[in-house]
Protein backbone atom coordinates (compact mmCIF):
# COMPACT_ATOMS: atom_id res chain seq x y z
CA UNK A 1 0.00 0.00 0.00
CA UNK A 2 1.16 3.26 -0.71
CA UNK A 3 2.05 5.36 1.90
CA UNK A 4 -0.15 8.44 3.46
CA UNK A 5 1.09 11.77 3.45
CA UNK A 6 -1.93 13.77 4.70
CA UNK A 7 0.16 17.20 4.91
CA UNK A 8 1.78 17.17 1.80
CA UNK A 9 -0.51 15.70 -0.46
CA UNK A 10 -0.97 18.88 -2.33
CA UNK A 11 2.05 20.17 -2.03
CA UNK A 12 4.46 19.76 -5.87
CA UNK A 13 7.65 21.25 -6.03
CA UNK A 14 7.46 24.14 -8.01
CA UNK A 15 3.92 24.57 -8.07
CA UNK A 16 1.46 27.43 -6.81
CA UNK A 17 -0.28 26.17 -3.69
CA UNK A 18 -3.65 24.95 -4.37
CA UNK A 19 -6.68 28.10 -4.02
CA UNK A 20 -9.69 27.70 -2.14
CA UNK A 21 -11.47 26.39 -4.90
CA UNK A 22 -8.66 23.67 -5.43
CA UNK A 23 -8.08 22.85 -1.91
CA UNK A 24 -11.74 22.50 -1.42
CA UNK A 25 -12.06 20.25 -4.00
CA UNK A 26 -9.61 17.84 -2.57
CA UNK A 27 -11.46 17.50 0.44
CA UNK A 28 -10.15 20.89 2.01
CA UNK A 29 -12.54 22.69 4.53
CA UNK A 30 -14.60 19.50 4.79
CA UNK A 31 -13.27 19.06 8.23
CA UNK A 32 -14.32 22.77 9.49
CA UNK A 33 -17.81 21.66 8.04
CA UNK A 34 -17.85 18.17 10.27
CA UNK A 35 -16.90 19.86 13.23
CA UNK A 36 -18.59 23.40 13.39
CA UNK A 37 -21.99 21.95 12.91
CA UNK A 38 -21.68 18.45 14.19
CA UNK A 39 -19.24 18.82 16.89
CA UNK A 40 -18.84 20.11 20.37
CA UNK A 41 -15.64 21.61 21.15
CA UNK A 42 -14.60 19.11 23.88
CA UNK A 43 -15.48 16.69 21.01
CA UNK A 44 -12.79 18.35 18.49
CA UNK A 45 -10.58 18.29 22.16
CA UNK A 46 -11.04 15.04 22.55
CA UNK A 47 -10.48 13.35 18.84
CA UNK A 48 -7.02 15.39 19.51
CA UNK A 49 -6.47 14.25 22.25
CA UNK A 50 -6.96 10.34 21.58
CA UNK A 51 -4.81 10.85 18.73
CA UNK A 52 -2.03 11.69 20.82
CA UNK A 53 -1.27 14.26 18.81
CA UNK A 54 2.46 15.37 19.99
CA UNK A 55 3.56 19.37 19.58
CA UNK A 56 5.65 19.23 16.19
CA UNK A 57 7.87 22.77 17.45
CA UNK A 58 10.55 20.65 18.75
CA UNK A 59 9.09 20.06 22.47
CA UNK A 60 6.75 17.31 21.93
CA UNK A 61 3.94 18.29 24.51
CA UNK A 62 0.66 16.22 23.94
CA UNK A 63 -1.60 19.06 21.98
CA UNK A 64 -4.98 18.01 23.14
CA UNK A 65 -3.99 18.05 26.40
CA UNK A 66 -2.44 21.64 25.96
CA UNK A 67 -5.74 22.74 24.71
CA UNK A 68 -7.27 20.99 27.78
CA UNK A 69 -6.16 23.55 30.61
CA UNK A 70 -7.62 26.39 28.24
CA UNK A 71 -10.77 27.67 30.71
CA UNK A 72 -14.15 26.82 29.09
CA UNK A 73 -17.71 27.55 29.48
CA UNK A 74 -19.63 30.71 30.14
CA UNK A 75 -17.61 32.57 32.68
CA UNK A 76 -14.28 31.80 31.19
CA UNK A 77 -12.68 34.90 30.08
CA UNK A 78 -13.29 36.65 27.05
CA UNK A 79 -11.24 37.24 24.62
CA UNK A 80 -9.34 33.99 24.09
CA UNK A 81 -6.45 33.56 21.73
CA UNK A 82 -4.50 31.00 19.23
CA UNK A 83 -1.35 31.92 17.98
CA UNK A 84 0.17 29.82 15.17
CA UNK A 85 3.78 29.19 15.96
CA UNK A 86 5.31 30.45 12.29
CA UNK A 87 8.82 31.87 13.79
CA UNK A 88 10.93 28.81 12.38
CA UNK A 89 14.21 30.24 13.52
CA UNK A 90 15.70 27.13 14.89
CA UNK A 91 18.87 26.44 12.72
CA UNK A 92 18.83 23.49 10.84
CA UNK A 93 14.92 24.20 10.55
CA UNK A 94 13.26 24.38 7.08
CA UNK A 95 10.20 21.94 7.41
CA UNK A 96 7.07 24.53 8.53
CA UNK A 97 8.52 26.82 5.62
CA UNK A 98 7.11 23.79 3.23
CA UNK A 99 3.54 23.64 4.56
CA UNK A 100 3.57 27.60 4.95
CA UNK A 101 4.80 28.07 1.08
CA UNK A 102 2.97 24.55 0.18
CA UNK A 103 -0.11 24.65 1.36
CA UNK A 104 -1.53 27.67 3.45
CA UNK A 105 -5.41 26.35 3.51
CA UNK A 106 -4.16 23.92 5.45
CA UNK A 107 -2.76 25.83 7.92
CA UNK A 108 -5.80 28.03 8.03
CA UNK A 109 -8.34 25.61 8.27
CA UNK A 110 -6.61 23.43 11.05
CA UNK A 111 -6.75 26.91 12.85
CA UNK A 112 -10.00 27.30 12.62
CA UNK A 113 -10.39 24.29 14.20
CA UNK A 114 -7.69 24.22 16.94
CA UNK A 115 -9.95 28.16 17.96
CA UNK A 116 -13.53 26.65 17.72
CA UNK A 117 -11.58 23.86 20.28
CA UNK A 118 -10.67 26.10 22.59
CA UNK A 119 -13.40 28.76 21.80
CA UNK A 120 -10.70 31.84 20.87
CA UNK A 121 -12.19 34.04 18.84
CA UNK A 122 -9.41 35.64 17.98
CA UNK A 123 -6.12 33.86 15.95
CA UNK A 124 -2.42 35.60 15.19
CA UNK A 125 -0.07 33.58 12.76
CA UNK A 126 3.27 34.92 14.08
CA UNK A 127 5.34 34.27 11.29
CA UNK A 128 9.14 35.48 10.81
CA UNK A 129 10.03 38.43 8.21
CA UNK A 130 12.15 36.04 6.10
CA UNK A 131 9.19 33.81 4.94
CA UNK A 132 8.57 36.65 2.33
CA UNK A 133 6.94 34.33 -0.12
CA UNK A 134 4.66 32.29 2.69
CA UNK A 135 3.29 35.71 3.93
CA UNK A 136 1.97 35.99 0.69
CA UNK A 137 0.78 33.11 0.03
CA UNK A 138 -1.30 33.28 4.03
CA UNK A 139 -2.46 36.27 3.01
CA UNK A 140 -4.28 35.07 0.00
CA UNK A 141 -5.23 31.93 2.07
CA UNK A 142 -7.07 34.37 4.59
CA UNK A 143 -8.38 36.78 1.93
CA UNK A 144 -10.30 33.73 0.32
CA UNK A 145 -10.83 32.27 3.58
CA UNK A 146 -12.84 35.35 4.25
CA UNK A 147 -14.68 35.89 0.94
CA UNK A 148 -15.98 31.93 1.48
CA UNK A 149 -17.22 32.85 5.19
CA UNK A 150 -14.35 30.25 6.05
CA UNK A 151 -13.24 32.90 8.87
CA UNK A 152 -15.20 36.20 10.04
CA UNK A 153 -18.59 36.42 11.66
CA UNK A 154 -20.71 33.37 12.09
CA UNK A 155 -18.48 31.06 9.93
CA UNK A 156 -21.05 28.88 7.71
CA UNK A 157 -23.42 29.72 9.54
CA UNK A 158 -22.29 27.70 13.00
CA UNK A 159 -22.62 30.62 15.39
CA UNK A 160 -19.02 30.52 16.00
CA UNK A 161 -16.75 33.48 14.98
CA UNK A 162 -13.23 33.70 14.64
CA UNK A 163 -10.85 36.70 13.14
CA UNK A 164 -7.05 35.59 11.67
CA UNK A 165 -4.29 38.10 11.69
CA UNK A 166 -1.38 37.83 10.52
CA UNK A 167 1.91 38.95 12.70
CA UNK A 168 5.32 39.84 10.78
CA UNK A 169 8.11 39.29 13.65
CA UNK A 170 10.69 41.73 14.00
CA UNK A 171 13.78 39.38 14.07
CA UNK A 172 15.09 37.15 16.99
CA UNK A 173 15.08 33.72 17.58
CA UNK A 174 13.73 34.03 21.07
CA UNK A 175 10.57 34.70 19.58
CA UNK A 176 9.66 31.44 18.90
CA UNK A 177 10.09 30.82 22.86
CA UNK A 178 6.23 30.83 23.21
CA UNK A 179 6.13 33.53 25.72
CA UNK A 180 8.50 35.57 24.21
CA UNK A 181 6.25 35.06 21.40
CA UNK A 182 3.56 36.91 23.74
CA UNK A 183 5.56 39.26 24.13
CA UNK A 184 6.25 40.37 21.31
CA UNK A 185 2.93 40.53 19.92
CA UNK A 186 1.93 42.52 22.76
CA UNK A 187 4.82 44.94 21.32
CA UNK A 188 7.61 44.51 23.76
CA UNK A 189 11.18 43.25 24.20
CA UNK A 190 10.74 38.98 23.59
CA UNK A 191 11.91 38.12 26.99
CA UNK A 192 10.08 34.94 27.63
CA UNK A 193 7.85 34.95 30.80
CA UNK A 194 8.47 33.20 34.14
CA UNK A 195 5.93 30.04 34.47
CA UNK A 196 3.51 30.05 35.64
CA UNK A 197 1.28 31.19 34.83
CA UNK A 198 1.23 29.32 31.55
CA UNK A 199 -0.39 30.96 28.23
CA UNK A 200 -3.45 28.58 28.40
CA UNK A 201 -5.17 30.56 31.23
CA UNK A 202 -2.92 33.91 31.19
CA UNK A 203 -1.62 34.77 27.71
CA UNK A 204 -1.73 37.64 25.60
CA UNK A 205 -3.00 40.62 27.51
CA UNK A 206 -3.54 37.74 30.40
CA UNK A 207 -6.18 35.84 28.57
CA UNK A 208 -6.42 32.62 27.97
CA UNK A 209 -3.93 31.77 24.59
CA UNK A 210 -2.97 28.60 22.88
CA UNK A 211 0.19 28.45 21.15
CA UNK A 212 0.89 25.62 18.46
CA UNK A 213 3.00 25.06 16.34
CA UNK A 214 2.13 25.71 12.40
CA UNK A 215 2.88 21.30 11.80
CA UNK A 216 0.86 20.28 14.90
CA UNK A 217 -1.92 23.06 13.47
CA UNK A 218 -1.17 21.06 9.58
CA UNK A 219 -2.33 17.80 11.41
CA UNK A 220 -5.88 18.61 12.94
CA UNK A 221 -8.05 19.04 9.95
CA UNK A 222 -6.82 15.39 8.97
CA UNK A 223 -7.56 14.25 12.27
CA UNK A 224 -11.13 15.65 12.67
CA UNK A 225 -11.77 13.84 9.25
CA UNK A 226 -9.75 10.44 9.92
CA UNK A 227 -10.01 9.77 13.40
CA UNK A 228 -7.66 8.66 16.18
CA UNK A 229 -7.37 4.81 14.62
CA UNK A 230 -6.07 6.52 11.85
CA UNK A 231 -3.74 8.50 12.91
CA UNK A 232 -2.27 6.11 15.17
CA UNK A 233 -2.17 3.49 11.74
CA UNK A 234 0.09 6.01 9.77
CA UNK A 235 2.97 5.76 12.58
CA UNK A 236 5.83 2.70 12.57
CA UNK A 237 5.94 3.65 16.58
CA UNK A 238 4.01 4.30 19.75
CA UNK A 239 3.35 7.92 18.63
CA UNK A 240 0.99 8.56 16.00
CA UNK A 241 0.65 10.30 12.56
CA UNK A 242 3.35 11.29 10.07
CA UNK A 243 6.71 14.00 10.54
CA UNK A 244 8.52 16.07 8.52
CA UNK A 245 11.39 15.06 8.48
CA UNK A 246 14.92 17.21 7.12
CA UNK A 247 18.62 16.98 6.64
CA UNK A 248 21.00 19.16 5.54
CA UNK A 249 24.64 19.18 5.50
CA UNK A 250 27.03 17.43 2.87
CA UNK A 251 24.18 14.27 2.28
CA UNK A 252 23.50 13.94 -1.21
CA UNK A 253 20.05 15.10 -1.72
CA UNK A 254 19.48 17.70 0.89
CA UNK A 255 15.53 18.34 1.49
CA UNK A 256 12.63 17.72 3.42
CA UNK A 257 9.98 14.29 3.51
CA UNK A 258 6.78 13.73 5.14
CA UNK A 259 7.18 9.83 6.22
CA UNK A 260 5.98 7.57 9.13
CA UNK A 261 5.95 8.75 12.69
CA UNK A 262 9.10 6.11 13.79
CA UNK A 263 10.86 6.61 10.50
CA UNK A 264 14.54 5.26 11.37
CA UNK A 265 17.79 8.29 11.33
CA UNK A 266 19.12 5.75 8.26
CA UNK A 267 16.32 5.64 6.25
CA UNK A 268 15.96 9.16 6.33
CA UNK A 269 19.52 9.86 6.30
CA UNK A 270 20.61 6.98 3.28
CA UNK A 271 16.99 6.51 1.44
CA UNK A 272 16.25 10.19 1.86
CA UNK A 273 18.82 12.20 1.62
CA UNK A 274 20.72 9.76 -0.61
CA UNK A 275 23.42 8.72 2.13
CA UNK A 276 26.91 11.25 1.77
CA UNK A 277 28.21 13.09 -0.91
CA UNK A 278 31.19 11.54 -2.28
CA UNK A 279 34.25 12.05 -0.23
CA UNK A 280 32.55 12.69 3.20
CA UNK A 281 31.99 10.69 5.78
CA UNK A 282 29.18 11.16 8.78
CA UNK A 283 30.54 11.79 11.66
CA UNK A 284 27.96 13.26 13.73
CA UNK A 285 24.95 14.62 13.73
CA UNK A 286 21.99 16.49 15.49
CA UNK A 287 18.50 14.97 14.75
CA UNK A 288 16.11 18.19 15.38
CA UNK A 289 17.96 21.41 14.96
CA UNK A 290 21.13 23.24 16.86
CA UNK A 291 19.14 22.89 20.03
CA UNK A 292 19.67 19.01 20.44
CA UNK A 293 22.02 16.70 22.09
CA UNK A 294 24.53 15.04 18.46
CA UNK A 295 24.09 11.66 18.19
CA UNK A 296 26.70 9.67 16.02
CA UNK A 297 27.14 6.89 13.49
CA UNK A 298 26.16 3.99 15.90
CA UNK A 299 22.53 5.23 16.86
CA UNK A 300 21.51 5.28 13.01
CA UNK A 301 19.17 2.62 14.34
CA UNK A 302 17.33 5.15 16.16
CA UNK A 303 13.41 5.31 14.92
CA UNK A 304 12.78 9.41 14.81
CA UNK A 305 10.03 9.52 17.35
CA UNK A 306 9.92 11.96 20.99
CA UNK A 307 10.29 9.13 22.92
CA UNK A 308 13.04 6.62 21.08
CA UNK A 309 15.58 9.26 20.28
CA UNK A 310 15.09 10.81 23.89
CA UNK A 311 16.47 7.32 25.33
CA UNK A 312 19.16 7.57 22.61
CA UNK A 313 20.20 10.50 24.76
CA UNK A 314 19.16 13.70 22.65
CA UNK A 315 15.53 15.34 21.60
CA UNK A 316 13.61 14.99 18.34
CA UNK A 317 12.99 18.20 18.04
CA UNK A 318 12.06 19.70 14.77
CA UNK A 319 12.94 16.05 13.27
CA UNK A 320 15.22 18.37 10.83
CA UNK A 321 18.64 16.74 10.98
CA UNK A 322 22.05 18.70 10.89
CA UNK A 323 24.78 16.25 9.35
CA UNK A 324 28.32 16.49 10.67
CA UNK A 325 30.44 15.07 8.01
CA UNK A 326 34.40 14.58 8.44
CA UNK A 327 36.15 17.40 6.44
CA UNK A 328 34.28 19.59 9.36
CA UNK A 329 36.00 19.91 12.63
CA UNK A 330 33.46 19.35 15.21
CA UNK A 331 34.90 21.97 17.55
CA UNK A 332 34.33 24.19 15.10
CA UNK A 333 30.95 23.34 14.60
CA UNK A 334 30.20 23.63 18.30
CA UNK A 335 31.53 26.97 18.38
CA UNK A 336 28.99 28.04 15.19
CA UNK A 337 26.34 26.60 17.65
CA UNK A 338 27.08 28.42 20.79
CA UNK A 339 28.31 32.08 18.76
CA UNK A 340 24.39 31.51 17.75
CA UNK A 341 23.10 31.15 21.01
CA UNK A 342 25.11 33.34 22.68
CA UNK A 343 24.16 36.08 20.29
CA UNK A 344 20.48 35.14 20.50
CA UNK A 345 20.34 35.24 24.49
CA UNK A 346 17.48 37.64 25.39
CA UNK A 347 19.63 38.71 28.09
CA UNK A 348 17.67 38.57 30.95
CA UNK A 349 19.24 35.24 32.67
CA UNK A 350 22.58 35.31 33.86
CA UNK A 351 23.80 31.98 33.31
CA UNK A 352 22.44 32.35 29.79
CA UNK A 353 24.06 35.56 28.34
CA UNK A 354 27.14 35.53 31.09
CA UNK A 355 27.46 31.56 30.87
CA UNK A 356 27.09 31.55 26.27
CA UNK A 357 29.70 34.53 26.71
CA UNK A 358 31.98 32.70 28.59
CA UNK A 359 31.44 29.71 26.21
CA UNK A 360 31.84 31.37 23.11
CA UNK A 361 35.32 32.89 24.35
CA UNK A 362 36.85 29.40 25.20
CA UNK A 363 35.81 27.35 22.56
CA UNK A 364 36.95 30.12 19.99
CA UNK A 365 40.29 30.09 22.06
CA UNK A 366 40.65 25.97 21.57
CA UNK A 367 39.78 26.20 17.99
CA UNK A 368 42.23 29.20 17.51
CA UNK A 369 45.38 26.93 19.26
CA UNK A 370 45.32 28.78 22.57
CA UNK A 371 43.10 26.42 24.40
CA UNK A 372 44.20 24.72 27.68
CA UNK A 373 43.03 21.53 28.77
CA UNK A 374 41.41 22.75 31.58
CA UNK A 375 39.12 25.04 29.43
CA UNK A 376 37.80 21.31 28.07
CA UNK A 377 36.73 20.92 31.99
CA UNK A 378 35.43 23.92 32.50
CA UNK A 379 33.23 24.05 29.06
CA UNK A 380 31.83 20.88 30.61
CA UNK A 381 31.03 22.67 33.98
CA UNK A 382 29.55 26.01 32.44
CA UNK A 383 27.12 23.29 29.94
CA UNK A 384 25.97 21.74 33.65
CA UNK A 385 25.05 25.53 34.31
CA UNK A 386 22.78 26.17 31.57
CA UNK A 387 20.87 23.18 32.85
CA UNK A 388 16.91 23.47 32.97
CA UNK A 389 16.04 25.36 35.96
CA UNK A 390 18.22 28.14 36.23
CA UNK A 391 16.45 30.14 33.83
CA UNK A 392 13.61 31.26 32.63
CA UNK A 393 13.07 29.46 29.06
CA UNK A 394 14.29 26.95 27.00
CA UNK A 395 17.15 28.42 25.07
CA UNK A 396 20.36 28.11 27.22
CA UNK A 397 19.38 24.00 28.43
CA UNK A 398 18.93 24.21 24.34
CA UNK A 399 22.22 25.61 23.66
CA UNK A 400 23.97 23.17 26.79
CA UNK A 401 22.75 19.66 24.68
CA UNK A 402 25.13 20.07 21.19
CA UNK A 403 27.75 21.33 23.86
CA UNK A 404 27.93 18.56 26.08
CA UNK A 405 27.25 15.90 24.11
CA UNK A 406 30.49 16.65 21.71
CA UNK A 407 32.74 17.18 24.73
CA UNK A 408 31.24 13.26 25.17
CA UNK A 409 32.03 12.09 21.70
CA UNK A 410 34.26 14.50 20.29
CA UNK A 411 36.55 14.68 23.44
CA UNK A 412 39.90 13.39 21.70
CA UNK A 413 39.30 16.35 19.12
CA UNK A 414 38.69 19.01 21.56
CA UNK A 415 42.26 17.24 23.09
CA UNK A 416 43.71 17.24 20.06
CA UNK A 417 43.42 21.26 19.47
CA UNK A 418 45.03 21.55 22.68
CA UNK A 419 47.96 19.60 21.90
CA UNK A 420 48.19 20.53 18.41
CA UNK A 421 47.63 24.42 19.33
CA UNK A 422 45.75 24.59 15.93
CA UNK A 423 43.09 23.17 14.54
CA UNK A 424 43.72 19.91 12.96
CA UNK A 425 41.09 20.63 10.14
CA UNK A 426 42.32 23.80 8.65
CA UNK A 427 45.84 23.32 6.75
CA UNK A 428 49.23 24.70 8.03
CA UNK B 1 -3.09 56.31 8.57
CA UNK B 2 -1.48 52.76 7.41
CA UNK B 3 0.01 52.58 11.37
CA UNK B 4 -3.56 53.53 12.68
CA UNK B 5 -4.74 50.51 10.24
CA UNK B 6 -2.29 48.26 11.99
CA UNK B 7 -3.67 48.84 15.14
CA UNK B 8 -6.77 46.82 14.92
CA UNK B 9 -6.33 43.42 15.91
CA UNK B 10 -4.99 44.58 18.96
CA UNK B 11 -6.79 45.53 22.10
CA UNK B 12 -4.34 48.35 22.91
CA UNK B 13 -2.06 50.63 20.56
CA UNK B 14 1.17 49.32 21.97
CA UNK B 15 0.47 46.26 20.29
CA UNK B 16 1.40 47.71 16.91
CA UNK B 17 4.31 48.90 17.84
CA UNK B 18 6.71 46.29 15.28
CA UNK B 19 3.90 46.82 12.51
CA UNK B 20 5.00 50.65 13.23
CA UNK B 21 8.32 50.30 13.11
CA UNK B 22 8.36 48.61 10.21
CA UNK B 23 6.03 50.83 8.40
CA UNK B 24 7.93 53.57 9.32
CA UNK B 25 11.24 51.53 7.78
CA UNK B 26 10.39 51.02 4.62
CA UNK B 27 9.15 54.72 4.05
CA UNK B 28 12.39 55.76 5.45
CA UNK B 29 14.84 53.00 5.37
CA UNK B 30 15.09 53.20 9.31
CA UNK B 31 13.91 54.30 12.07
CA UNK B 32 15.95 57.51 13.64
CA UNK B 33 15.36 58.93 17.41
CA UNK B 34 12.99 61.61 15.98
CA UNK B 35 10.79 58.89 14.38
CA UNK B 36 10.62 56.80 17.82
CA UNK B 37 9.49 60.17 19.57
CA UNK B 38 6.79 60.74 17.31
CA UNK B 39 5.73 57.07 17.21
CA UNK B 40 5.55 56.53 21.23
CA UNK B 41 2.95 59.08 20.93
CA UNK B 42 1.00 57.52 18.73
CA UNK B 43 1.31 54.29 20.40
CA UNK B 44 0.68 55.86 23.85
CA UNK B 45 4.10 54.27 24.99
CA UNK B 46 7.04 56.15 26.77
CA UNK B 47 9.79 56.61 24.49
CA UNK B 48 12.31 54.61 26.22
CA UNK B 49 10.24 51.45 26.21
CA UNK B 50 9.27 51.89 22.12
CA UNK B 51 13.22 52.39 21.84
CA UNK B 52 13.54 48.99 24.13
CA UNK B 53 11.34 47.13 21.66
CA UNK B 54 13.19 48.66 18.34
CA UNK B 55 16.21 48.02 19.63
CA UNK B 56 15.77 44.11 20.19
CA UNK B 57 14.63 43.06 16.90
CA UNK B 58 17.28 42.68 14.49
CA UNK B 59 15.65 43.31 11.87
CA UNK B 60 14.22 46.89 12.87
CA UNK B 61 17.26 48.88 11.93
CA UNK B 62 18.27 51.84 14.17
CA UNK B 63 20.78 53.29 12.05
CA UNK B 64 20.61 54.00 8.12
CA UNK B 65 21.15 51.33 6.15
CA UNK B 66 22.11 51.17 2.08
CA UNK B 67 19.60 51.11 -0.48
CA UNK B 68 19.45 46.98 -0.56
CA UNK B 69 20.72 44.99 2.57
CA UNK B 70 22.16 41.94 2.42
CA UNK B 71 21.35 38.82 5.55
CA UNK B 72 23.91 36.52 4.83
CA UNK B 73 23.48 33.70 6.99
CA UNK B 74 25.66 32.64 9.43
CA UNK B 75 23.91 29.75 11.01
CA UNK B 76 25.10 26.14 10.89
CA UNK B 77 23.71 24.15 8.13
CA UNK B 78 25.22 26.54 6.04
CA UNK B 79 28.75 27.01 7.68
CA UNK B 80 28.90 23.08 7.04
CA UNK B 81 28.70 24.35 3.32
CA UNK B 82 31.20 26.82 3.49
CA UNK B 83 29.18 29.77 3.96
CA UNK B 84 32.51 31.51 5.93
CA UNK B 85 33.53 31.60 2.41
CA UNK B 86 30.45 33.08 0.73
CA UNK B 87 30.98 36.34 3.87
CA UNK B 88 34.45 36.97 2.99
CA UNK B 89 33.77 36.49 -1.23
CA UNK B 90 30.82 38.82 -0.28
CA UNK B 91 32.48 41.35 2.00
CA UNK B 92 35.48 41.51 -0.80
CA UNK B 93 33.19 42.09 -3.38
CA UNK B 94 31.67 45.30 -1.48
CA UNK B 95 35.01 46.50 0.23
CA UNK B 96 33.76 46.20 4.00
CA UNK B 97 33.10 43.71 6.94
CA UNK B 98 29.91 42.66 7.83
CA UNK B 99 27.68 44.99 9.74
CA UNK B 100 28.52 47.92 7.42
CA UNK B 101 27.74 50.22 4.75
CA UNK B 102 29.30 50.29 1.58
CA UNK B 103 30.92 54.16 0.93
CA UNK B 104 28.16 54.50 -1.75
CA UNK B 105 25.63 53.55 0.21
CA UNK B 106 24.35 51.04 -1.95
CA UNK B 107 24.69 47.92 0.34
CA UNK B 108 24.61 47.06 4.00
CA UNK B 109 26.01 43.46 4.79
CA UNK B 110 25.17 42.07 8.23
CA UNK B 111 24.87 38.32 9.40
CA UNK B 112 21.62 36.62 9.96
CA UNK B 113 20.15 33.72 11.19
CA UNK B 114 19.30 30.57 9.51
CA UNK B 115 17.01 31.39 7.00
CA UNK B 116 15.03 28.00 7.04
CA UNK B 117 16.59 27.41 3.78
CA UNK B 118 19.34 24.84 5.07
CA UNK B 119 18.16 22.29 1.68
CA UNK B 120 19.78 24.69 -0.45
CA UNK B 121 22.43 26.03 1.44
CA UNK B 122 24.62 28.04 1.90
CA UNK B 123 21.29 31.04 1.14
CA UNK B 124 21.05 34.50 1.80
CA UNK B 125 18.45 37.39 1.19
CA UNK B 126 19.38 40.78 -0.13
CA UNK B 127 16.07 42.88 0.41
CA UNK B 128 13.83 40.41 -0.21
CA UNK B 129 14.85 37.76 -2.37
CA UNK B 130 15.90 34.71 -1.42
CA UNK B 131 19.28 33.07 -2.75
CA UNK B 132 20.07 29.76 -2.42
CA UNK B 133 22.62 27.65 -3.48
CA UNK B 134 24.72 30.55 -3.47
CA UNK B 135 28.25 29.96 -5.75
CA UNK B 136 30.84 32.23 -3.56
CA UNK B 137 32.77 32.87 -7.08
CA UNK B 138 29.34 34.12 -8.64
CA UNK B 139 28.52 36.62 -6.15
CA UNK B 140 29.14 39.73 -8.32
CA UNK B 141 26.60 38.87 -10.88
CA UNK B 142 24.04 38.13 -8.39
CA UNK B 143 24.93 41.83 -6.64
CA UNK B 144 25.22 43.74 -10.11
CA UNK B 145 21.13 43.22 -10.26
CA UNK B 146 20.78 45.36 -7.50
CA UNK B 147 21.40 49.10 -8.57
Amino acid sequence: MEMETPLTMNIRPGRRPPDIAAYEKNGGYRAVRKALKGMAPAEVTGAVKDAGLKGRGGAGFDAGQKWSFVPMGEDAPHPKYLVVNADEMEPGAFKDRLLLEGDPHQLVEGAILAAYAVQAEVAFVFLRWEYRLAARQLKQAVAEAYSRGLLGRNIIGSGFSLDLYLHISGGRYICGEETGLLNAIEGKRANPRSKPPYPQTSGLWGKPTVVNNVETICNIPHIVNNGAGWFKGLSRSAEGGTKIYGASGRVRSPGAWELPMGTTLKEVLEEHAGGMQEGYSLRGLLPGGASTDFLTPAHLDVKMDFGSVEAAGSRLGTGTIIVLDDRSCPVGMVLNLERFFARESCGWCTPCWGGLQFIVQLLGDIEAGRGRMEDIDMLASLAGMLAPGHTYCALAPGAAEPLASALRFFREDFERHVHQKRCPWKHA
Amino acid sequence: MEIEAAMAPYPVRQAAAIDALRIVQRHQGWVSDEAIAELSKLLEMPIAELDGTASFYNLIFRRPVGRHVILACDSVSCWLMDSKKLMSHIAGCLGVDPGRTTADGRFTLLPVVCLGACDRAPAMMIDEDLHTNVDPDRIGEILDKYE
